[in-house]
């Protein structure tokens, strides 16, 4: 199939329907909207479900209720509709059942702003709703990655019968960029064997999260804790650009982590040997390839649009080896490359103790910067 | 190589669908290419601008602080953009609208009277493509005929008939840059 | 040959019942009100067909006690995931089971657009007047100056406004297609109670609408009275203020013989 120059959003929403989506419950927020209104002509032309609902709340419900059918089922939101989900993101989880969440984030907290941010890092990956779970948190960079990710999450979603998030920021939905997209899958009406149908020929089926003996409760989180190792056995995702010979490594995702490619290439022109560490899976995260580069570097960059949530993950990835500095901008803004190499350079010629808080120095650099 | 284009106005000017003409070309000659708008509530109030990047490998970051290549519909964007453009970049100004002089010497600036090209070819709507013929006259990241091609490609379904005026404006903006050449060097 | 004694069935658990004992507080009418869906499934002959989504609430076990696939929502949401469900299994039987509480308070959104979409489930709505399962608090439908473990001077209406009857204000949404209020205090109420269960059901099956049944219920253990005074309570306070009637009868239903 040819290359089309698609937008994020709609290439997430169209992706979603050549991976067999079969129903899709949202909620119209920016700059997430394309998304549910490409859904909105496509789903009903296919004979699929696609229904606005009233609030995020009722979307995410409806979309554990479908979920608990065996469909194919998908919600998308941006932060603050997210932060609404949270309740039936913790139910789908605790009645472990296959669901994909897009959340195209924006800046926060409360209403913030429209512009793209990355400050969900922390309530998507360590959070995600009350009780003890993990949901699979993929980051794509890029309209096709985007696409692909979004068949890999439904692919992840049923192997794990967990949920699954393709995080991304304002400024991917937005963007075009040329990308193929999948062929198209039909939707597999066949229910698996733990699906609620209608008790035809079979005993009856309840789909809960309540687990109202402790003991219980503790062996239902025992095996979603099972089948979390599973998936950091298996499903860790990153992509590396120039580390080979590198001794000072950027860490960044989604939009972060492609800003810092264009400043790791201007470092490398000035003959600085940075390269790029870009995790696709921030949940599982890529610990020990992070704990592998700390013992080649001597100092890595961590690079967010927040204040510095996936921070803690490399640090506790590089235990203390070598230094981890940060920087990130927040409220909407984009890191510029220029910005992101002056820190490369700075790292490369000021070298810094390993004890040093990166947060507090980050903060006093923007203070500089500022005065 | 990566060429880095803004081009800014304010919205009904066809701002951001130059931008995605652009992008289109780009991708149909094998490019990588990114387009990204700015979007939300100024979309709604008036002002629209994007950022087109071209290259030969995988593109980062989808704007930069410093484009090489600018095209301004409207004064409010040269105002705000022209400090913006990388030394020695270029600036395609649309002169129908902005009566007053560019500031900065380093750049190849072309004034380009595009509203009056478009309303003489009959049609206002095309002052957008008048000023992307115009760019790609001085900057060739893509030959015009690219450009032809993804109007033929892209161009809604019910602006289809517009296609040869389409073609006429795209010419008209890169003649009007030719012309300008060659009476510099004469 | 002929000795054997002849035996008739004249009452027995419907098989769409689970031979469970349910966890109802003695003299509750949950019960009554569980017992009816489960005849009316099965006399309709819907149990292989029926998905049934409980609730948070008095009724979150539900789900063991009817003998049907079930689900389990979060507080309020129930008819949001019926929604869900239905939607995706169009030719499905599709019922709520929900208090006051999960349903006319958290859950006031999902229930309203639920019935403006006309969305062809059903909701059986128990109202007790109180949050029975955490304990006896104040309800949006405790009556004023009811006494509730949160409202202990009594519900004041100067402060805490007016209780909210659901059938009526549900009713005047176009996409309901039967909703009424039924009581389950005595035996001729909860005869009129299962007719209109059915009538709900009957609704559903024929894509009528949504339908609701608004059930007044006892609630002996948090109104502080034994069983035979809850009775009378239904009909001496809650009847007053939340009328017995039919709210919604889509036309199409008058034809339906029950």
């Amino acid at each position: 199939m040819a290359k089309e120059l698609l937008k994020g959003n709609e290439a997430i929403a169209e992706a979603a329907v050549r991976s067999g989506l079969e129903a899709y419950f949202g909620y119209p927020i920016t700059p997430q909207t394309e998304l549910l209104e490409w859904l909105s002509v496509r789903m009903p032309e296919l004979g699929r479900t696609f229904m606005q609902a009233e609030s995020e709340l009722a979307a995410i419900n409806m979309v554990y209720g479908a979920a608990c059918t065996g469909a194919r089922v998908m919600t998308s939101s941006s932060s603050p509709g997210i932060s609404l989900m949270m309740e039936g993101i913790s139910y789908i989880a605790g009645t472990e059942l296959p669901v994909v969440l897009v959340d195209v984030m924006r800046a926060g907290p409360g209403l913030g702003n429209i512009a793209p941010a990355q400050g969900d890092y922390n309530q998507i990956v360590h959070g995600g709703g009350h009780g003890d779970f993990r949901p699979i948190v993929l980051a794509p960079a890029s309209v096709q990655e985007s696409i692909d990710l979004t068949g890999e999450a439904f692919k992840l979603a049923d192997k794990y019968r967990a949920i699954v998030v393709v995080l991304i920021d304002g400024s991917i939905g937005q963007m075009m960029e040329p990308a193929e997209l999948p062929p198209m899958q039909q939707v597999d009406r066949q229910r698996p064997n733990w699906a609620v149908t209608g008790a035809k020929d079979r005993d009856r089926r309840i789909l809960s999260s309540i687990y109202i003996d402790p003991e219980n409760e503790e062996q239902t989180n025992f095996r979603l804790l099972e089948r979390w190792n599973q998936i950091e056995a298996n499903e860790i995702r990153y992509k590396e650009y120039y580390l080979d010979d590198a001794e000072i490594v950027v860490v960044g995702f989604g939009t972060s982590g492609r800003v810092a490619l264009s400043a790791v290439r201007a470092a490398r022109a000035e003959g600085i040997p940075v390269g790029l560490l870009r995790p696709i899976s921030v949940s599982p995260f890529p610990y020990a390839r992070l704990k592998q580069l700390s013992e080649q570097a001597c100092g890595m960059l961590v690079v967010e649009m927040n204040s510095g949530q996936m921070l803690h993950d490399v640090q506790t990835a590089v235990g203390g080896k070598i230094p981890v500095e940060f920087y990130g901008r927040m409220g909407g803004v984009i890191p510029l490359p220029d910005e992101i190499l002056e820190q490369i350079s700075r790292l490369c010629y000021e070298p810094v103790a390993p004890s040093a808080n990166p947060r507090e120095s980050w903060m006093d650099r923007m203070d500089l910067a500022k005065n | 190589m990566q060429t880095e284009i803004v081009i800014a106005g304010f919205g009904g000017q066809g701002v951001l669908f130059a931008g995605q003409v652009l992008a289109y070309a780009a991708m149909d000659n094998g490019k990588e290419v990114t387009w990204i708008p700015s979007y939300g509530p100024e979309m709604r109030g008036g002002t629209a601008n994007c950022t087109v990047i071209i290259a030969d490998e995988e593109i980062g970051s989808p704007l930069v602080r410093y484009p090489q290549a600018l095209i301004v519909m409207n004064l409010p964007s040269l105002d705000k953009y022209e400090q913006t453009v990388a030394k020695g970049g270029t600036v395609i100004v649309n002169s129908s609208l902005i009566e007053r002089p560019i500031h900065r010497e380093d750049l190849s600036s072309h004034l380009v009277p595009a509203n009056e090209i478009a309303e003489s070819l009959g049609d206002k709507r095309m002052t957008n493509v008048v000023m992307v013929g115009a760019l790609l006259a001085v900057i060739p990241v893509l030959p015009i005929e690219a450009i032809e091609k993804a109007l033929k490609d892209h161009l809604p379904e019910r602006h289809k008939k517009l296609l040869p005026l389409n073609y006429q404006a795209l010419r008209a903006g890169a003649d009007l840059v030719h012309k300008e050449r060659i009476g510099q060097q004469a | 040959m002929g000795l054997e004694p002849q035996f008739e069935t004249v009452y027995k658990r419907p098989d769409t019942f689970t031979p469970t004992t349910t966890h109802y507080c003695p003299g509750c009418t949950h019960g009554i009100a569980h017992r009816l869906v489960a005849e009316v499934l099965e006399e309709m002959d819907l149990q292989e067909k029926t998905i049934g989504v409980a609730s948070v609430g008095c009724s979150v076990f539900a789900y063991k006690y009817f003998d049907c696939d079930f689900v389990e929502a979060a507080h309020g949401r129930a008819p949001a995931m019926a929604t869900g469900i239905k939607r995706v299994l169009p030719d499905r039987i599709v019922f709520t089971y929900q208090g006051d509480g999960d349903l006319a308070s958290i859950g006031m959104a999902e229930i309203v657009h639920s019935t403006a979409r006309g969305e062809n489930i059903t909701a059986i709505f128990v109202n007790n007047a109180n949050y029975g399962m955490t304990g006896g608090q104040m309800a949006p439908t405790t009556l004023p100056g009811q006494k509730t473990t949160s409202s202990p001077a009594g519900r004041d209406i100067e402060d805490t406004g007016y209780p909210i009857r659901t059938a009526e204000m549900l009713a005047t949404l176009d996409g309901a297609g039967y909703i009424v209020r039924r009581s389950l205090h005595d035996p001729k109420n909860i005869r009129k109670a299962k007719k209109a269960i059915r009538l709900a059901f009957e609704t559903q099956e024929r894509g009528l609408g949504f339908s609701m049944v608004e059930l007044l219920s006892t609630c002996p253990t948090n109104w502080g009275m034994n069983p035979v005074q809850s009775l009378q309570w239904i009909e001496e306070r809650m009847i007053p203020y939340f009328p017995l009637e039919d709210f919604k009868v889509s036309p199409n239903l008058s034809q339906v013989r029950v």
